[in-house]
C-alpha cells in the first residue's frame, strides 16, 4: 500500500551510456596530458630531452616499474595491495643472476621461466594469507615483504652477481632494442596489453572489478572470491618474478638488496593512474602511464638540474594531485547523476 | 505433502544457531513448483535466515535440504545458483563501479570468441529484460547514484535474467513505488505460471494475499503455522505471527498544538528541491508525503544541516539555523531519524549502549573521557522506556531485529530530549507489533510537546498519524492538507499530480 508513481514513459535513458567509461577515459587524458606538458616544458629548456636515446632511456627505465604496476593493479582492484613486490623482485633478480652465474650452460629461457615461477610462489603465499587465511592484505604483505627480503639475504650471505659473471647473451636483453625500442618496454607493452585485454574482455577480469567494488554482493552473486583474489595475487608475483630477470639483465650488478623501496614506486604509479586504491575501478593502461609519468618526472628532474631531492617531494604532490582529481572527478559524477534523477522524477 | 511431484526445494526440520542465539528451530517448508508460498514473521523470527540457507549462504546445523526429493548441499551460493535458486535480497547487493548490466550478468556474460564477453549481446539482453519490465533504465549506466528503487529494480532484472527455477523475494518492495511493485507481481506470476516456485516474504499483507497461495508462519525461530491464503484472513496472520492480539496500529492522541517549533521558508537547494515552505508546532505530528525521489528526504537532510541549501531560512525554536552544520542543528534542539538506518543511523559494529550515547557525547562525560556507567545509564533507561527486545545492552546493534535497531537509533535522540523530531520513514522493514509500538511512541512525543516531522511512504501510516500533510511532488511542496480531510484519494492526487493537485 504505498503511493502510487507514474514512471515516465518506457523511453531508454541515453544520457547515461558509458558515462563508467567516460570517466576512465578522462582520467586517463590527464595523465597523458600531463606526460605532455611534462615532454614539452623540458624539451623546449633541453631538445636533447626528447632526444631519441633519452626516450628510449625513459623507456627502459619505466618498464620494470610499468610491469610491476600492471600486477599491482589486478591486486588493488580487488581491494588489496601486494607490498612484498619489490622484495620477490630482488629474491628473483638475485636468485635467477646467481644461477646464470654458475651455470653459464642454462638456457636463458629456463632460467626467465624459474624466475616467473619463484615469483608466482612468493605471489601464492600472499594469496592464501589474504585469500584463504584473512589476514588483510595490508599486513600480510608487509610481513612478507621483510620475509622474502630475509631470505634473499640469507640466500646471498654478502654475495654479489657481477655483469661479468653472467652470459652476455643475457645481458643484451637488458638493453637490446627490437626495431628501435628496447625489448624490456616492448615486453611490458605485452604484457599490459595481454593483462588490460582480460581484465576488460574476460569473466574472470571484470569479477575482479566486482570483488573490489562490493566484497559483500562478490560472494552472494556466487563468485569464486578466495580463488580470484589468491590468482591476482599470483599473477601479480608472477610478473614481479620476471621483473626481477628483467633488473638482472639490465642492472648486470646484483645483490640482496635490489629494488630495495621500490613497492612504494609502483604503489604511487598505480594512484597516479588512477586505480582507485579501494578497489573497484581503473585500468592497467593508466597504471602503466602512470609509470610512465614517475620516470619521466625524475628524468626531466635531472636534465634540469633539480636537485635530486626535491623529487621526492614532486612525486609526493603529483600523487596528491591524483587523488584530489579523482575525487573532484567522483563529485562531477555524483552531482551529474543527482541532476539526472531530477530531471527524470519530472 | 508428499504427492507427486516432490517439492522444487524443501526444509526438513532444518536448525540454525548463531553463537547463543538460536535463528532457527527445527522448520521445516516446502516450495513446489508453480506455487507462491509467504513467509510470515515479525522481523526476528528467522525469516532472513531461512532464505540465507535456501540461498546456500549460510548451512544448517542440523536438518535437511531437498532438491526434487533428493537431499542436497549448497556449499556456497554458487552451488544454491546452479540449483536453480534466484534471490532478490532485502537490500540490494549491487557493484557501484559497474554497469547495470555489468551488475545483472555478473559471472554470467554472454561471451564469444576467446571467452570475451559479448558487450553488444549482454547491453540488449539487459535492454529487453527492462522492456518486459517496463522500466526505463539504461543498461550502460553505472550502478552508483541509482535511487533505491532503481537498484531494487535492477536485482529483479537480475533474478529475471536467471530463469530461475525457485524465485525467493525478501521483501523486494519495502523501496518500491505501487507501480512497480505491480509490474513486479506481474513478473512474479507469470514466471510461477511457467512453473516456478516462488517464495514470498514482506511485511505488508494486502501483498501477501493479493500474491501467494499459501503461506508458512514463523515465530522466535519456530514454526507456528501452515495455512492456505483462501482459508485465512489478515488478522488470522498477525495472530499467528505475533501470538498475541495486537492493539490499535495507529494509536494517535488528540494534541494541542503549541508555539511553532521549527520554520521552514523559501528553501531551496538546487536540483534537488525548490522554494519549500512550511512550519511544525509543537505536540504536532506532520507528515510529509509523496513519491519516493519527490525530495522529502533530501528536505530533512538539509533541514538537519547534513547537506546544505542554496537560498531560504531554518528556524528552530524562532533562532536561524547555520546551514550545513549537524552540530548547530543539534544544539538548538533538532534531531533526524534515517531513512537508511544500518548506513546511516547506527554504528552496526558498536554495542547499543555506545550507539544510544553516539548524539550525547558530552552528557557522558567525565572531564575528557567517556564514562562506561554513565553510559550504560542512559541507554538502560531509554531502552527500558522503549521496550527494547536485547539480550545484553553490550550487544554489538547488528544482532538486534530491524524493529529493535531502529528503537535504538530513536533512544540516541530522544535522550538528548529534542524539541523537533524528524523521522524518515520510521517503520520500513519493521514488524507489525513494532509498528504499533513506535507509532505509540511519536504519538506520546507529540502530546509531551514535541514538534513532530514524519516523512512516509505508507498512507496508511501518514493518515492514521498525522495531524496535518504536506505533500511533495517533484521536488516542491503542491499540497497542505489538515487531518481531516486528508484520504488517500486527495493524498495521492497531490502527489502524483493527477486530478486536481489536492487542497
Amino acid at each position: 500500500m504505498t503511493i502510487t508513481a507514474k514512471r515516465p514513459g518506457a523511453t531508454l535513458r541515453d544520457s547515461g551510456r558509458g558515462l563508467v567509461e567516460r570517466v576512465a577515459r578522462v582520467r586517463e587524458l590527464g595523465i597523458v596530458v600531463a606526460l605532455a606538458v611534462l615532454f614539452g616544458v623540458t624539451g623546449a629548456v633541453n631538445p636533447e630531452f626528447l632526444g631519441l636515446d633519452s626516450l628510449r632511456d625513459i623507456l627502459l627505465n619505466s618498464a620494470i616499474i610499468a610491469m610491476l604496476a600492471v600486477g599491482q593493479t589486478l591486486v588493488v582492484i580487488t581491494r588489496n595491495v601486494d607490498l612484498s613486490v619489490s622484495s620477490v623482485v630482488g629474491l628473483s633478480a638475485f636468485g635467477g643472476a646467481l644461477v646464470l652465474a654458475d651455470n653459464p650452460g642454462l638456457p636463458i629461457v629456463v632460467v626467465i621461466a624459474g624466475c616467473v615461477l619463484l615469483g608466482a610462489a612468493c605471489g601464492a603465499i600472499n594469496g592464501l594469507l589474504v585469500g584463504a587465511a584473512k589476514v588483510p592484505a595490508l599486513v600480510a604483505t608487509l610481513g612478507t615483504l621483510y620475509a622474502f627480503r630475509g631470505i634473499d639475504y640469507a640466500w646471498a650471505g654478502g654475495r654479489q652477481v657481477n655483469a661479468a659473471d653472467m652470459p652476455d647473451s643475457f645481458l643484451s636483453l637488458g638493453s637490446r632494442p627490437v626495431l628501435g625500442v628496447p625489448l624490456l618496454a616492448l615486453a611490458a607493452i605485452a604484457v599490459l596489453l595481454a593483462v588490460g585485454w582480460m581484465l576488460r574482455n574476460l569473466r574472470s577480469g571484470r569479477e575482479l572489478y566486482a570483488i573490489g567494488s562490493n566484497p559483500a554482493a562478490a560472494v552472494l552473486a556466487g563468485i569464486p572470491v578466495r580463488k580470484r583474489v589468491i590468482t591476482a595475487f599470483v599473477a601479480s608475483g608472477a610478473l614481479a618474478g620476471l621483473a626481477g630477470a628483467m633488473w638482472a639483465a639490465r642492472f648486470g650488478t646484483v645483490d640482496a638488496a635490489a629494488a630495495t623501496g621500490k613497492e612504494l614506486d609502483v604503489i604511487a604509479a598505480v594512484v597516479v593512474g588512477g586505480v582507485a586504491i579501494f578497489g573497484g575501478s581503473g585500468t592497467v593502461y593508466g597504471a602503466a602511464l602512470g609509470a610512465l609519468l614517475l620516470t619521466g618526472i625524475s628524468s626531466a628532474l635531472a636534465v634540469l638540474r633539480v636537485d635530486a631531492l626535491a623529487q621526492t617531494a614532486i612525486n609526493g604532490a603529483l600523487i596528491i594531485a591524483a587523488i584530489v582529481l579523482d575525487r573532484l572527478l567522483a563529485l562531477r559524477v555524483a552531482a551529474a547523476l543527482r541532476r539526472r534523477r531530477y530531471r527524470d522524477a519530472r | 505433502m508428499a504427492d507427486s511431484p516432490p517439492p522444487v526445494l524443501a526444509l526438513r526440520e532444518v536448525s540454525k544457531s548463531f553463537g547463543a542465539v538460536r535463528a532457527l528451530r527445527e522448520v521445516s517448508l516446502s516450495l513446489i513448483a508453480g506455487e507462491a508460498l509467504a513467509l510470515a514473521g515479525e522481523n526476528g523470527a528467522g525469516k532472513s535466515t531461512l532464505v540465507k540457507i535456501l540461498s546456500g549462504v549460510h548451512r544448517p546445523d542440523a536438518g535437511r535440504l531437498l532438491l526434487d526429493g533428493e537431499p542436497v548441499e549448497f556449499h556456497g551460493p554458487a552451488d544454491a545458483q546452479a540449483a536453480g535458486v534466484a534471490v532478490i535480497y532485502q537490500e540490494p547487493t549491487l557493484f557501484p563501479d559497474l554497469t547495470v548490466a555489468e551488475n545483472i550478468f555478473m559471472g554470467r556474460q554472454p561471451r564469444g570468441r576467446l571467452g570475451r564477453i559479448d558487450r553488444r549481446a549482454m547491453r540488449a539482453q539487459a535492454a529487453a529484460l527492462f522492456t518486459r519490465l517496463g522500466v526505463p533504465l539504461d543498461p550502460e549506466q553505472p550502478a552508483r547514484g541509482l535511487s533505491i528503487a532503481d537498484q531494487q529494480l535492477v536485482e529483479i532484472a537480475k533474478a529475471l535474467s536467471r530463469d530461475a527455477r525457485v524465485l525467493i523475494m525478501d521483501e523486494p518492495t519495502a523501496a518500491l513505488s505501487g507501480n512497480e511493485v505491480t509490474r513486479l507481481f506481474g513478473v512474479a506470476r507469470s514466471l510461477r505460471e511457467q512453473g516456478c516456485a516462488v517464495l514470498f516474504i514482506s511485511h505488508r499483507l494486502d501483498e501477501i494475499f493479493d500474491l501467494c497461495q499459501r503461506v508458512t508462519t514463523l515465530r522466535d525461530g519456530g514454526h507456528v503455522a501452515d495455512d492456505r491464503i483462501a482459508d485465512i484472513i489478515p488478522d488470522d496472520l498477525v495472530r499467528r505471527m505475533v501470538g498475541r492480539e495486537l492493539g490499535a496500529l495507529f494509536p494517535k492522541q488528540d494534541a494541542v498544538p503549541g508555539e511553532v517549533a521549527l520554520q521552514v521558508r523559501r528553501l531551496t537547494r538546487e536540483g534537488v528541491f525548490t522554494d519549500v515552505s512550511f512550519e511544525v508546532r509543537r505536540g504536532e505530528i506532520v507528515a510529509l508525503a509523496g513519491l519516493v525521489g519527490a525530495g522529502r528526504s533530501e528536505v530533512a537532510r538539509a533541514v538537519f544541516g547534513v547537506d546544505r541549501w542554496d537560498a531560504g531560512s531554518v528556524q528552530v525554536g524562532g533562532r536561524a539555523l547555520r546551514p550545513g552544520s549537524p552540530a548547530a542543528s543539534m544544539a538548538l534542539g533538532l534531531a533526524l531519524v534515517p531513512e537508511d538506518r544500518r548506513q546511516q543511523g547506527l554504528v552496526m559494529e558498536l554495542s547499543i549502549e555506545r550507539n544510544i550515547a553516539l548524539a550525547g557525547l558530552a552528557e557522558v562525560r567525565h572531564g575528557p573521557l567517556i564514562s562506561r556507567a554513565a553510559e550504560r545509564v542512559r541507554a538502560a533507561d531509554w531502552a527500558q522506556r522503549l521496550q527494547l527486545r536485547h539480550r545484553s545492552l553490550a550487544d554489538a546493534v547488528d544482532v538486534l531485529s530491524g524493529g529493535n535497531q531502529q528503537k535504538v537509533v530513536l533512544a540516541k535522540w530522544l535522550a538528548r530530549q529534542p524539541s523537533v523530531l524528524i523521522v524518515d520513514e520510521p517503520t520500513r522493514g519493521i514488524d507489525v507489533a513494532t509498528k504499533a509500538e513506535v507509532h505509540r511512541l511519536l504519538s506520546e512525543l507529540a502530546v509531551g510537546g514535541i514538534a513532530v516531522l514524519m516523512i512516509s511512504s505508507e498512507l496508511p501510516e501518514v493518515l492514521g498519524m498525522a495531524d496535518r500533510v504536506l505533500v511533495m511532488r517533484e521536488g516542491r511542496l503542491v499540497a497542505e492538507i489538515p487531518r481531516g480531510t486528508a484520504t488517500e484519494e486527495t493524498v495521492m492526487a497531490a502527489a502524483t499530480g493527477i486530478g486536481g493537485g489536492g487542497a
